[in-house]
């Protein structure tokens, strides 16, 4: 079985600076609701293509070409994204002029772009990448979707380089409507990640992709060891979750050395994180949904920040989630949740 | 006929997201597809709910739009003998 | 393929059937599902014709027993009325016996509740337990809910293939050992959404589908939900359970040619299915029967031929689609055909082309247009979706 090595990243998130730079001097506070800070896309993306490019698509074409760009694969051999809610923007355009225009005068360019695929394989047109293309729409653990089926190929020696992502969109009315069933958080609650006190969360947008691949670099981030995700799980039942899957991968608790928690400010649900932080109180923890907030594939923004901190070996004080600093990382542990379901864990190791 | 085709072009710019094009960089007889504007199907598609939306005009078959889409002219020529509003 | 991965239950809901054999018979005896829509209301009702399953959505809850409270899309619905039939046919008791997942697929996701409340969502209170029903992965959640498995979910969405990709993940993850058993398939309901988006498209028929036929005129949509439970060897030996076929192959490939439409050669489908051969280690001539993907669109049924013909060579073996029957079901046509194709393995028969009266011009590619009894060892399935997203299956009896 072929290991997996994680080559480039990509990003696109709701912060000005490259977060993955550890530059952190700019960051700005969170609110109920957090826009991607948009890069010019002019550049990478034709004038022909861009002009009927929701957000969603630019921002994964933009986040998927650096992570290419990075680790020097020109077109890989397949594309795998995941996306909690798709393209959002086109559906509801697409929506509205149905019901406004009560069936009548629909032009077809919302409802193309509207489908889940559409970041996915508009990534592929424009790179002419016939190979393996697959989205992923499972809810919270999309990305991880994503990223279980890209290592699994690789493993079993169906592709050599592809390309893992994961993004979402905030559009407006759909914005609207989460607020009110308090998914979203209002206006004028607190966001607290150390003590939520209110209910919902920041919300957000953003792309996050990898490029993973068979070969192992010198600027390699990090290697994959695992992926796990489930549907729901018992609080009571969460470490023996854990424990099954590190002993799995033939390691035990105590070698982990980072966990990464998608703690997001939602006083509901959050028992889950607490339960984490009791299994792994000696070690350290990072949080990170302060800096990419909410959104269905946000998880993958922390499993970036995961490679980056195994590559880098530094962990900055921004991030830390307790006190505990630390000497080396070897392995690495992701843990999210979203309103008690769609969980995944991620495993990464130092290489 | 000559504001129907300044009209024509204002709206294909707006309805196409042609965002760096001008009413003038259009020629009457610059072809809409391929080479000249670089329009596709998707385009003609919507070109066709302009002729309805704008001009009460119903294509049925998007095989039709090949001959009147040709360029400017042909489209405004086609849309004064045909149009219905 | 390393190792074999056997196909041990089925469960079906389309406008032809809503079992497993309401669907074969319907299919032996040309029976058609394609009518007018009467589930709601649609400003196109008189020019289109669809393949709607006439229970509605109350019908589907009493029939699934579900409480009142239930918010159930009724593409969840008919997911896990599908689903619950496959997993009963396969025998399972405790669906947590093993490591047991769910891989599903949809296009539409909860739209059809979404566009039903739109705007009324923002102002009446008692429908705000139905928001967070819009989003896809919330019916597979449910679907894995109601049969109560607590485990590996999916849920794949690349567009019209959708399903092929959630049985060929499942064949992988059977492959490598992560799963023991897995349960795969996909289901989409009809919407206006979809209605009025392939109507933009100028790619529905007014009148029935005629794939293959070269005054084809479009497409009819459909709705429908259909799941297989796949179980790997080991399993099976040791349950010594009947095994209905073996998924046997499987390719994707992406055209990257247009948005929607396919390139004139069908590059991916020619290389979907090149993998699909591949995998299976089967060659063209072994294949008895091909269920095409036939939408009935001029592009994807001239694209797709020409993809069969270049593949197949001179030797193009007995091919139909089976969308006259059902309309195209979106994300789960795949997995209807994937139980049509199984059906035609356990039975030894092939289903005919319905509405084919004059060849396409541009190939010599006759469907089969009758019901035929053969020896049936390996099908081939295709699914093609929006993206460029193609999909190949090869089902066999051994």
């Amino acid at each position: 079985m072929k290991a997996v090595y994680i080559n480039g990243i990509g990003s696109v998130s709701i912060q000005d600076q490259d977060i993955f730079d550890f530059n952190f001097e700019l960051i700005s506070d969170l609110s109920d609701v957090n826009y991607a800070k948009h890069p010019s896309y002019k550049e990478m993306i034709p004038a022909a293509m861009i002009r009927r490019m929701a957000q969603g698509v630019k921002m994964g074409i933009y986040a998927s070409q650096n992570a290419l760009n990075e680790a020097e694969i020109e077109i890989p051999d397949a594309i795998i994204t995941g996306t909690g809610m798709g393209c959002l923007q086109d559906s509801e355009k697409f929506l509205r002029a149905i019901i406004d225009n009560e069936e009548e005068f629909l032009t077809p360019t919302s409802f193309i772009q509207s489908t889940h695929n559409t970041v996915g394989s508009q990534i592929a047109l424009r790179l002419g990448c016939k190979g393996y293309n697959f989205t992923y729409v499972n809810g919270a653990n999309s990305f991880e979707n994503a990223l279980n089926d890209a290592k699994l190929q690789i493993e079993n020696d169906e592709a050599n380089s592809i390309l893992v992502g994961g993004i979402d969109e905030i559009s407006d009315y759909t914005l609207k409507l989460l607020k009110k069933i308090d998914v979203i958080k209002n206006e004028n609650s607190s966001i607290d990640f150390k003590n939520p006190t209110s209910i919902g969360v920041p919300f957000g947008e953003g792309a996050n992709f990898l490029a993973i691949s068979s070969e192992k670099k010198s600027n390699s981030y990090a290697e994959i060891c695992d992926v796990f995700v489930q549907n729901k799980i018992e609080i009571s039942d969460l470490k023996q979750t854990v424990s099954t899957f590190l002993e799995a991968n033939k390691i035990d608790l105590s070698q982990i050395d980072v966990l990464v928690v998608g703690r997001n400010a939602d006083s509901n649900f959050n028992e889950y994180y607490t339960e984490m932080e009791t299994l792994f109180e000696d070690k350290t923890q990072i949080y990170y949904k302060h800096l990419s907030a909410e959104f269905d594939t946000a998880s993958a923004f922390g499993v970036l920040l995961a490679a980056t901190i195994l590559k880098k070996q530094e962990i900055p004080n921004e991030l830390l989630w307790n006190n505990k600093s630390m000497s080396q990382a070897n392995y690495v542990l992701c843990y999210n949740q979203y309103r008690g379901k769609d969980h995944s864990l991620v495993l990464l190791r130092n290489c | 006929m000559e504001n129907l085709k300044e009209e024509l072009k204002g709206k294909i710019i707006e309805v196409l997201n042609l965002e760096d094009i001008n009413i003038e960089d259009i020629k009457d007889t610059d072809p809409l597809f391929g080479d000249g504007l670089g329009l596709d199907s998707i385009d003609a598609l919507e070109l066709i709910v302009l002729m309805d939306k704008q001009y009460g005009i119903k294509l049925s078959d998007p095989k039709e739009g090949k001959t009147i889409f040709q360029n400017i002219e042909t489209m405004a020529k086609y849309i004064a003998d045909n149009r219905t509003k | 393929m390393s190792k074999k991965v056997a196909i041990t239950g089925m469960g079906i809901i389309s406008s032809i059937g809503n079992s497993v054999e309401e669907n074969f018979n319907a299919l032996i005896q040309k029976q058609i599902g394609i009518s007018r829509l009467e589930n709601f209301a649609s400003k196109h009702v008189d020019e289109i014709k669809v393949g709607e399953i006439k229970l509605t959505n109350e019908q589907l809850i009493e029939q699934l027993q579900l409480p009142e409270n239930n918010t159930f899309t009724r593409t969840a619905l008919l997911g896990a009325f599908a689903a619950k039939q496959a997993v009963v046919n396969a025998g399972i008791t405790d669906i947590n016996a093993f490591k047991t997942g769910l891989i599903s697929s949809t296009s539409v996701g909860g739209m059809d509740f979404t566009e039903k409340h739109f705007y009324e969502y923002l102002t009446d209170d008692s429908l705000s337990k139905y928001i967070n029903s819009h989003d896809a992965g919330d019916s597979s959640n449910k679907i894995a809910d109601y049969i109560g498995l607590t485990g590996f979910v999916s849920t794949i969405s690349t567009a019209c293939s959708s399903a092929a990709n959630a049985v060929m993940l499942g064949a992988r993850l059977i492959n490598s050992g992560k799963l023991d058993r897995v349960i795969v398939g996909g289901t989409d309901a009809l919407s206006k959404f979809t209605i009025n988006g392939f109507k933009t498209l100028m790619i529905l028929s007014d009148t029935y589908n005629q794939p293959f036929d070269d005054n084809r005129k479009g497409l009819n949509l459909g709705e429908a939900a259909a799941f297989l439970v796949l179980e790997s060897e080991e399993m099976v030996q040791q349950s010594n359970k009947k095994v209905l076929a073996f998924v046997s192959g499987f390719g994707n490939a992406n055209d990257a040619f247009h948005q929607t439409a396919s390139s004139e050669n069908g590059e991916g489908a020619f290389l979907a299915m090149q993998k699909a051969f591949k995998t299976s280690g089967l060659e063209p001539k072994d294949i008895d029967y091909i269920n095409v993907h036939g939408t009935a669109t001029p592009n994807n049924d001239l694209s797709e031929g020409r993809a069969i013909a270049r593949l197949f060579e001179n030797q193009v073996p007995d091919f139909s689609s089976t969308k006259p029957y059902t309309g195209h079901t979106l994300a789960a046509a795949a997995a209807i055909e994937a139980v049509f194709s199984v059906l035609a393995i356990q039975n030894n028969i092939i289903y005919p082309n319905l509405n084919f009266e004059t060849p396409m011009q541009e190939f010599d590619l006759i469907p089969n247009i009758e019901v035929k009894s053969k020896e049936i060892n390996h099908v081939l399935s295709n699914s093609f979706g929006f993206g460029g997203n193609c999909s190949t299956l090869i089902f066999s009896k051994n």
